[in-house]
Order: C-alpha cells, then sequence, then structure tokens
C-alpha cells in the first residue's frame, strides 16, 4: 500500500490510500471513541449543566460531546476511515487480482540467482523427470504448478495460498460495507431534514397528539429506534425517539396494544424473565396478531422489531389514609391517588399538591444480613458456591411520591406498606429526601401489641395537644413522687417543669429541648440536666397515653417493656417529624396494580448489509492471517537445478517450509 | 525416500486408532446428552452441541493433547456428579467433593497450581533445568484439568441449587477469569509444544497468576465465587458462542503482552541466554495476536448480533462495545505495520505490550469505572 506508483500521481490520492494515513485514522477513530465512554451520552442537559457549569456546557454542547458518535466530526473521521479503504482497494485490486492469478512464470534465471532463498542441486536425472516428480510432490504439499518448457529444460512455477490476497479484499471491503450499512441504520436522514429547516426537535412536555408535524417522522421512515411505554389495557401507535434534548415522534403503521405485563421471579426474589403479551392492530383497527414478547425474544412486525425493554409502572391506583402529623388528633382521613397523577391537598400549614411518581408490588431488601460471613476464607477454600441469601427479604410494596408546596418547592417520599421489623421490633417505615440524588432517610413510626400505628398517633397527638399538657404534667407529678411524702409545693414544681418540658418538645422535639438546655444551663450541668429532661419527658409522655386512652374509651397502657419501648420510639418519631417535611404521613391500605411495559420499537434495513460485512470480514481475517501466500520456481536445465522461494511474510515458518523443499528437491535429484 | 518428501497423507489415514476412539467419545457423549436433555433445550442450543462433536473432535485431531485432557475432565466431572447423589449437601460430606473436586474446590487447586507453576517456571527459567521446567508444565497441566473440572462441576451444581437456575458458567466476572486463566494457559501450552520451548511459560504464567491472584480476592473479600442466577438479558444460547471467543481473543492478546515483555528484556540481555532467541519470541507474539485479532472479530460480530436481540440494536455506543473497538483497532493498527510496513522489533513489542492495559480496560475496567448495559460483574 505504500509502494509509490507514479501512474497515481496526485497527492491527495496518495495520501487517502497510504498506510500512514490509514493508521493515524485507526488510532483516531480509538480516541475520538473513547471520549462517549467516559462521558455519559445522551443524559438530559440539565445534568450535565449541573456537572460542568454553563460555559463548558455550551462548549461542550458545540462540539456535540453529548452525543459524540453522531456528531458531524466523527461521522467525518468514518467517512475519511470509508474513503481510506475504497481507494485502498481501488489502488490494489487491479495488482492483487493479477498477483492471484500469475505464476510469475516470466522470471529470469539471473533473478531466481538473486533470491535470498535459493537452493541448487547437481542431478543426473533428465529435465522432464525431474521436474515430473518435483511437481508432483509439490502438488503433494498444496501448491499449484505450472511447467513450462524453457531452453535446454523445464521451468516449475509454482504457488500456495493465493486465497490470502482474497482475504485483503473480503475484508476491506467489508469494512466498507459495515460503515455504510452503519450509517444506513445511523439519524443521517434526519440530520439532513433538521438541517434544511424540515424537521425540528420537540423540546415542551405536551401529549404526543399535539406534537406537530414538523417533529414527526412518517411510518415509512425507512430506520428509527425509538421507545414507548404502554400501561396495561392500553395501546400506541407512535413511538419517542430521544434526541438531544428533546425528542421526536415516530408514527407506527400498526397499532401495539399491551394485554399484560408479567415479572418471573427465581425463589430468592430476582427477576428471571420480563414477559409482555401484546395485540397489533392495524391502521384501520383490524386485529393482525397476537404475540409474546420477552427479552431475548423479540417480534418483527411489518420490518420492525419490538423488544422487551424496561417497565414501569402504569398508573396504579393507591387507597391511603393521611395522617395529619401536627394536629392534637389521632384521626386519619381517606384520600385517593393515581401513579403518575396529581392530588391536591388543603391543610392548615397551606396548600399543597401531592405527586404519585411510582409503586412497587415488591422490596427485596438486605436486612441486615453479615457480609463477612458468606466471605470467610473457609466458606470460600472449604468449597460452597450456595450462595445464603437469607438476609435478603421481600419487605412489601411501597409507593413513591412528591409534595409540593404552594411555592414550588418538594420533597420526595417513599412509604413502605407493610411493617419492618428492626432491632427486634415493628416499625411503619416512611422515607423522605430533598433531591434524586439522595438516599432516603427514615422516619420509623412504633407499631402498638396489636400491629398498629394507632397508638403511636393518639400518643403523638396527646404530645401536641396544649389542652391536655397541665394534666398530663399533674398526673405525671403525682406519680414521680413517694405517695407518703406528698408536699404540694413540690409537686407543684415538678408539674410546671413537665409541662415546660412537654411544652419545647411539641415545639421542635428533642432539637428544640437542647437548644433550651444549652441557653438556660451551665456547660457543667447540662448532661445531667439533659438526662433528667428526657426522664420527665418519658414518664410524662407514658402519662399521656394513660389520658389519651382512656379518652378513647381504651384499656389502660401495660406498664411493661413493650409500652417503655413504644413511649421512647414515639418520643424519638414525634422529634423527627419536625424535620420530616411534610405535615402529613401517607399510608398505603390497599392498591390496584396497573404494570407498564418499555418497548423498543426499531427498523434497521441496514442490518442485513452489516451482518454480511461481518462474515466477510471474519472469512477475510482469517485468509489474511492463516493463508500464507508462498511462490516457488524450479529452474531444471540438464545435470543441474535451481529451487527459489519467495513470500510476502519472512516468518519462521516460511524458513522451515524452505529447508523442507530444498532436502526433497535433494532427495529427488538424486 | 517417500518419508523424507513429508508427504502429507490424506487428513483421515493419519489419524490413529486413539483419534478414532476419542472422536467415538465425544459423539457418543453428545448424542448422549441430546437424547438425555434434548428436551430442555431450544434449537440453537441442539445445533451448539451438535456442531461441538465435529469441532472438539477435529481440534483433538489438531493438537493431541487435547484428547488426554478431555477425556480425564469429562471422566473426573461425571465421577464428581456421581459423588453428588443429586444433593448439594454432599459437598461437605463427600471426602472427594469436600476436599479435591467440587467445584469450588477444584477451583481453588487450579490457583494453587497455577500459583506453583509460575514459581517452577520461573526456577527452572533461572536454573536453566529443563527438568524444573518440565514439572512445572505438568502442574500447568494439572491445573488446567481441575480448572476444567471445577467449571464443569459448577455447571452441574448450579441445576441442583434449581432447574431455573442452572446455567453454564460463563456468566460472571468470577466464572470468565477461571476461564480465561484456563484459555491462556491452554493457547500457551499449544506454543510451548510447537516450538518446543518452556522458557515462555515463567513470563506467560504470570498473567495468569495476576488472574488468579484477582480471582481469590473477588472470591475472599467479595464473595463473587457464589452462583447466581441468571438476569433475564443472559439468557440465551449466544452466551454459549460470544463469551468463550471472546476469551480466546484476550487470552492471546495477554499471552502477546507477555512476550512482547520478554522480548524487551531479552533484547537488553536481560535473561537474553535463558530465553528463546527473538525471532522465535517475535514469531509467536505475531502468532498470538493473529489468533486473537480472528477470535476477537467473531467473538465482537457475535456480541453485535446478541445484542439486535437483547438490546434492540446491533451496536448502540455501549460502553463494553465501545471498549470492544478500541481493542480490536489497537490490533488492526498492529498487524497493519506488522503485515504491511514489515516491520518487527522493540516497537511492535511495546505496543504489545501496551495493548494489554487496552484489553484489561475493555475487559475489567469498564465494568468498574462506567455503566452501561453490558455490566454482568461488578467490583
Amino acid at each position: 500500500m505504500n509502494s509509490t506508483s507514479p501512474s497515481f500521481g496526485k497527492s491527495v490520492f496518495e495520501l487517502l490510500s497510504s498506510m500512514r494515513f490509514a493508521i493515524s485514522l485507526l488510532s483516531i477513530l480509538a480516541v475520538a471513541s473513547i471520549i462517549g465512554t467516559v462521558l455519559k451520552q445522551a443524559e438530559p442537559y440539565n445534568n450535565y449543566i449541573i456537572q460542568f457549569g454553563p460555559f463548558w456546557f455550551e462548549a461542550y454542547e458545540k462540539l456535540g460531546l453529548y452525543d459524540v458518535y453522531h456528531a458531524a466530526w466523527f461521522l467525518v473521521i468514518l467517512t475519511f476511515l470509508v474513503v481510506s479503504t475504497t481507494v485502498c482497494i481501488y489502488r490494489n485490486a487491479p495488482n492483487f487480482a493479477r498477483e492471484m492469478k500469475s505464476f510469475r512464470e516470466h522470471v529470469s534465471e539471473q533473478s531466481l540467482n538473486a533470491f535470498k532463498h535459493k537452493h541448487e542441486v547437481v542431478t543426473s536425472q533428465t529435465p522432464e523427470v525431474l521436474a515430473a516428480s518435483v511437481q508432483h510432490y509439490l502438488e503433494g504439499q498444496g501448491y499449484k504448478v505450472k511447467n513450462l518448457p524453457r531452453e535446454e529444460g523445464v521451468l516449475l512455477a509454482a504457488k500456495a495460498g493465493s486465497w490470502n490476497r482474497l482475504g485483503y479484499f473480503l475484508a476491506h471491503s467489508a469494512i466498507v460495507m459495515i460503515c455504510i450499512g452503519g450509517l444506513i441504520d445511523g439519524n443521517l436522514v434526519f440530520k439532513v431534514q433538521q438541517l434544511l429547516g424540515y424537521k425540528k426537535i420537540e423540546t415542551r412536555d405536551i401529549p404526543q397528539s399535539q406534537v406537530p408535524a414538523i417533529s414527526r417522522l412518517s411510518p415509512s421512515n425507512p430506520s428509527f429506534r425509538g421507545s414507548v411505554q404502554i400501561p396495561e389495557g392500553s395501546s400506541a401507535d407512535v413511538v419517542f425517539l430521544n434526541v438531544a434534548d428533546g425528542y421526536l415522534v415516530q408514527d407506527l403503521p400498526f397499532t401495539v396494544a399491551l394485554k399484560q405485563f408479567r415479572i418471573e421471579h427465581y425463589t430468592t426474589g430476582q427477576p428471571k424473565n420480563f414477559e409482555s403479551d401484546l395485540e397489533i392492530f392495524d391502521r384501520s383497527g383490524k386485529k393482525i396478531r397476537d404475540a409474546t414478547i420477552a427479552v431475548n425474544h423479540p417480534l418483527i412486525q411489518d420490518g420492525i422489531a419490538i423488544y422487551q425493554a424496561s417497565f414501569a409502572d402504569g398508573g396504579t391506583r393507591l387507597s391511603l389514609r393521611g395522617w395529619n402529623l401536627f394536629a392534637p388528633t389521632a384521626s386519619p382521613f381517606p384520600i385517593d391517588g393515581t401513579v403518575h397523577q396529581n392530588a391536591a391537598l388543603t391543610s392548615e400549614a397551606g396548600d399543597y399538591t401531592l405527586e404519585f411518581t411510582d409503586f412497587r408490588p415488591f422490596n427485596i431488601e438486605n436486612m441486615g444480613g453479615d457480609a463477612a460471613e458468606s466471605g470467610s476464607t473457609m466458606s470460600v477454600l472449604g468449597g460452597s458456591p450456595i450462595s445464603d441469601k437469607k438476609h435478603l427479604r421481600n419487605v412489601g410494596p411501597s409507593f413513591q411520591y412528591k409534595l409540593r408546596d404552594s411555592r414550588g418547592q418538594a420533597h420526595e417520599f417513599s412509604n413502605y406498606m407493610l411493617p419492618l421489623e428492626l432491632d427486634g421490633r415493628w416499625y411503619m417505615m416512611s422515607g423522605v429526601r430533598d433531591a434524586p440524588n439522595e438516599a432516603f432517610r427514615y422516619m420509623r413510626m412504633p407499631l402498638d401489641a396489636d400491629g398498629n400505628i394507632e397508638t403511636f398517633m393518639r400518643l403523638r397527638g396527646a404530645l401536641l395537644n396544649p389542652a391536655w399538657r397541665h394534666e398530663i404534667a399533674a398526673n405525671f407529678a403525682h406519680q414521680a413522687l413517694p405517695q407518703n411524702a406528698s408536699d404540694p409545693q413540690i409537686e407543684g414544681k415538678l408539674t410546671n417543669s413537665a409541662a415546660q418540658v412537654l411544652a419545647l418538645f411539641a415545639k421542635g422535639g428533642f432539637q428544640t429541648l437542647g437548644q433550651f438546655i444549652e441557653t438556660n444551663v451551665p456547660a457543667a450541668e447540662r448532661e445531667k440536666a439533659a438526662g433528667t429532661y428526657l426522664r420527665i419527658l418519658e414518664l410524662a409522655a407514658y402519662e399521656a397515653l394513660r389520658i389519651a386512652n382512656r379518652q378513647a374509651h381504651l384499656p389502660e397502657p401495660k406498664p411493661d417493656d413493650a409500652t417503655g419501648w413504644l413511649v421512647r420510639d414515639t418520643l424519638n418519631s414525634v422529634s423527627d417529624m419536625f424535620v420530616y417535611g411534610a405535615p402529613i404521613y401517607l399510608q398505603l391500605m390497599h392498591y390496584d396494580e396497573v404494570k407498564a411495559s418499555g418497548l423498543q420499537l426499531t427498523r434497521s434495513p441496514g442490518k442485513n448489509v452489516v451482518y454480511l460485512g461481518s462474515f466477510l470480514l471474519t472469512l477475510g481475517v482469517f485468509f489474511m492471517l492463516f493463508v500464507r501466500e508462498r511462490r516457488v520456481w524450479l529452474r531444471i536445465k540438464p545435470g543441474h537445478a535451481l529451487l527459489a522461494m519467495s513470500s510476502a511474510k519472512h516468518t519462521i515458518d516460511f524458513e522451515k517450509e524452505f529447508t523442507q523443499h530444498a532436502q526433497a528437491l535433494d532427495t529427488l535429484a538424486k | 525416500m517417500e518419508l523424507a518428501l513429508h508427504q502429507p497423507a490424506p487428513l483421515l489415514k493419519r489419524l490413529s486408532w486413539f483419534d478414532w476412539l476419542f472422536a467415538v467419545i465425544i459423539a457418543s457423549s453428545g448424542l448422549f446428552a441430546l437424547s438425555r436433555f434434548g428436551e430442555f433445550m431450544d434449537p440453537y442450543e441442539k445445533g451448539i452441541l451438535l456442531a461441538a462433536i465435529p469441532a472438539l473432535a477435529v481440534f483433538g485431531w489438531f493438537w493431541k493433547s487435547f484428547r488426554p485432557l478431555f477425556i480425564i475432565v469429562g471422566a473426573v466431572s461425571l465421577f464428581a456428579i456421581s459423588q453428588y447423589h443429586g444433593n448439594l449437601a454432599r459437598m461437605d460430606e463427600a471426602f472427594f467433593l469436600k476436599y479435591l473436586i467440587s467445584s469450588q474446590a477444584a477451583i481453588m487447586w487450579m490457583c494453587a497450581l497455577f500459583g506453583l507453576a509460575t514459581l517452577t517456571y520461573w526456577i527452572g527459567l533461572l536454573a536453566r533445568s529443563e527438568f524444573t521446567m518440565k514439572t512445572a508444565t505438568a502442574m500447568t497441566w494439572s491445573a488446567v484439568a481441575l480448572g476444567f473440572i471445577g467449571l464443569m462441576v459448577r455447571w452441574y451444581e448450579s441445576y441442583l441449587i434449581g432447574t431455573d437456575v442452572g446455567h453454564i458458567p460463563v456468566s460472571n466476572l468470577y466464572e470468565v477469569f477461571v476461564l480465561f486463566c484456563l484459555i491462556t494457559a491452554m493457547l500457551y501450552l499449544y506454543y510451548e509444544a510447537r516450538y518446543q520451548t518452556r522458557q515462555m511459560g515463567a513470563f506467560v504464567l504470570l498473567v495468569i497468576s495476576a488472574a488468579v491472584g484477582f480471582i481469590l480476592w473477588y472470591a475472599l473479600d467479595r464473595g463473587a465465587h457464589e452462583i447466581q442466577p441468571l438476569v433475564p438479558a443472559l439468557k440465551s444460547w449466544w452466551m454459549k458462542l460470544h463469551v468463550p471467543a471472546n476469551f480466546i481473543g484476550y487470552g492471546s492478546f495477554s499471552i502477546s503482552a507477555m512476550l512482547g515483555a520478554a522480548y524487551l528484556l531479552a533484547q537488553r540481555g536481560i535473561l537474553a541466554s535463558r530465553l528463546p532467541k527473538l525471532e522465535v519470541i517475535d514469531d509467536i507474539m505475531y502468532k498470538s495476536i493473529a489468533i486473537g485479532f480472528a477470535f476477537f472479530t467473531i467473538a465482537t460480530i457475535l456480541g453485535a448480533m446478541w445484542a439486535a436481540e437483547a438490546w434492540g440494536g446491533y451496536w448502540s455506543w455501549d460502553p463494553k462495545e465501545t471498549w470492544a473497538l478500541i481493542v480490536w483497532l489497537n490490533y488492526a493498527a498492529w498487524l497493519h505495520i506488522r503485515l504491511v510496513k514489515g516491520l518487527r522489533g522493540p516497537m511492535l513489542a511495546w505496543w504489545a505490550l501496551g495493548g494489554l492495559l487496552v484489553t484489561t480496560f475493555a475487559f475489567l475496567g469498564v465494568n468498574m469505572f462506567l455503566s452501561g448495559l453490558h455490566s454482568y460483574g461488578t467490583l
């Protein structure tokens, strides 16, 4: 390829077909490809702005770094690769084709003598007889041999491994084919339309039926790759193509309806299979077929492949109980919601919007299993690859929602439907976070002996109720002092202290109490004071529970450990409520699950071109690397023979083979 | 006289009775498996099984040492399976299983033997002791046999955990690292016999030992040796083709890198008298890259075809795909320079050594640092 040939003078042509240019292209392509693996591609543009800041965001956008592999400059590199390879084929083709056919029979005796690999023998046989036996030998070795009469004797011209050259053609034209196939399936057509102003990306979040024609692609679009989410019982006749910071709507030549989406699980809880039962209708509404697709088992319809790509919630209906956390009462109110829909919420603390975002029927959680246990040296060397997954448990359904206040500020919540066991006691869990990249912080609400949160809520209501505060404090003071030594003055003081502690706690939990101690108690006595206040709070809370039970016409709480823990956990939980970020807690009572299946639909006419190219590439690579082209000449004159051998690659194998042929000639010439 | 001419006889006439016996064993065990388990296989899996019969037979005819390896691995694996009585708990009860040939025990023996073999090769190399190096070769063969037994038994164990859990053990990073050690060792053993030189074992076994180190860390620290059920995307017959083909590529590239290192040392006079001639190292380095490149090409194409079926597109510029392309481009450039420019020597040796970095990143780094669809093994 690097040999200069004066008949092709143009230097551009020289450059394009030069080896150096080809190697440079391969290297540049490799380096350019790295960019897209380091920088996450096709993320929402907001993420990039946060990551790089506005200046670099724009610079990178201009360079097309958010979709490197479809950037114009990347396509230019690929185009150069195709052009360079094509020119290279064009340049070498005639030469190689000749070489494949030729036996190089016009080689002169002088030039044979100049070969590095040559071997001369003296023979007693006639040229014809020796020629015949060597020809037989070489043909046995896989050579094609031409026997040519020459003055005073014979020239044998032999060649083997011509397919090596064929391999060159196959491999290099395969590269061109693969690139062209890939280009057909790329978004080149759209890019041109966009450049000419025929098409525009839609960036607004509007129903697809309102997307204008300029952002829609017709069903006859030869190649696309889009996705769509269909809830059970619904259908779709479009898919969405994500482009840059927006999308395009691709109209389909048919309608896909989802009857059912299923997830199968292994006994360990990991997902085993995702399946969608689909119905395909033509545009007039006539059913074409039923089909079930699964991962690795797509459906082909009208040249469009339909893949199982993902799944999501399709609008599960939720029946909830709302607990007004800061109301001094214990009664919940009913509330209904649907995932992906919003509900308005009016409370004393202001107006809120509830945005239900997700529902999960299963949650496999690591329930405190000791990871070190399975990683112990003996269990690895001693031989069990059987996973002990006892610490993994399905903790049941959960749902997610955002609570947005009138200023637009939102916290995100994730509530479990079923209680979880932690440290031997059971709690209802509600997680909260301020941003999607944070982990949930959980508020845990203790369950009573009946397994309900009612007792917690009752006690919470009592603790927050200023009307009951004096009675609670008085009861506490009365209980706290020995029966026989009752002193009204001390009892009154204690009542006041308890009422103050309760009021501080009701204002802002442990944090307010702590601040109070810090401002009013000398540093040396703070720890002691904190201990005393905590003790007062716990005992007073127990009295609060007694009063609350009495008011609700319920039996007296048992003065046992369980009640003690319930009171302590309630205090912790109420204290957490002040940083919970919402005035209500939503408890999931019932749900009616609706799943949605995420489908990917593609039409890729270039696929067959790419596959054919791949097949040729494989053949070509094998021919090029494992078929060695060799040529042998034997010039025989009466009494004397000259063997010469040549190959493009002088490998050890070649040396060995030459030695072998030379020995064979020695034997045959005897 | 005929002998001196090396006239190659037709292939079938060159086969010995053992070759035929080997072919009969493979065919009968393949057909037995088909008749016994055929109802649980899809047409593609049956096709793979049937195609494996001639492929393995011819491979054994081509590389004679493969025949005893195959028979021993098969026999010992069957013996191990018979010891289970269909009960996983026997792993801790049956003597042979507990200490020798349960999957984990066999793989740990493999690790130990590869480590010992590395040491022995180095002692043999430094002491110029042919006998010591022969011992190292024997250790390497034993390690390969035990490793394959370990994988075979692991395959069976996965079905004992649950019939829906069972799968060929090439599905996660731990399993493919074992496969990597085995394929690299086998490729090396082939070259060792072909070129009648054991001196390069010291270098090649270093990369295997590094992989063994990773296996041990991965199992001990991360519990990665546990058999996990397949995620839906991996439940496909493509896995049986794509993964082994890829590891022939990775293994070959690793060998070439180690030979590159040996070349560079020898060229500077270090160990030069103990290592084979530079031309020999260079030749094996080239052959190794050629084999690796051919199989890596096939593996990448198979991967693209699988992606077309599982992810909805034959090429999505996923990090793993992109890095496979980068590896491919790297060695394509290497081969162009070598074959077209005819260049030899230290530059290509350096390049082959550097190629190991690219290959390792594609194989391991992508899983560690980048996210994407192809995330089947995390650290």
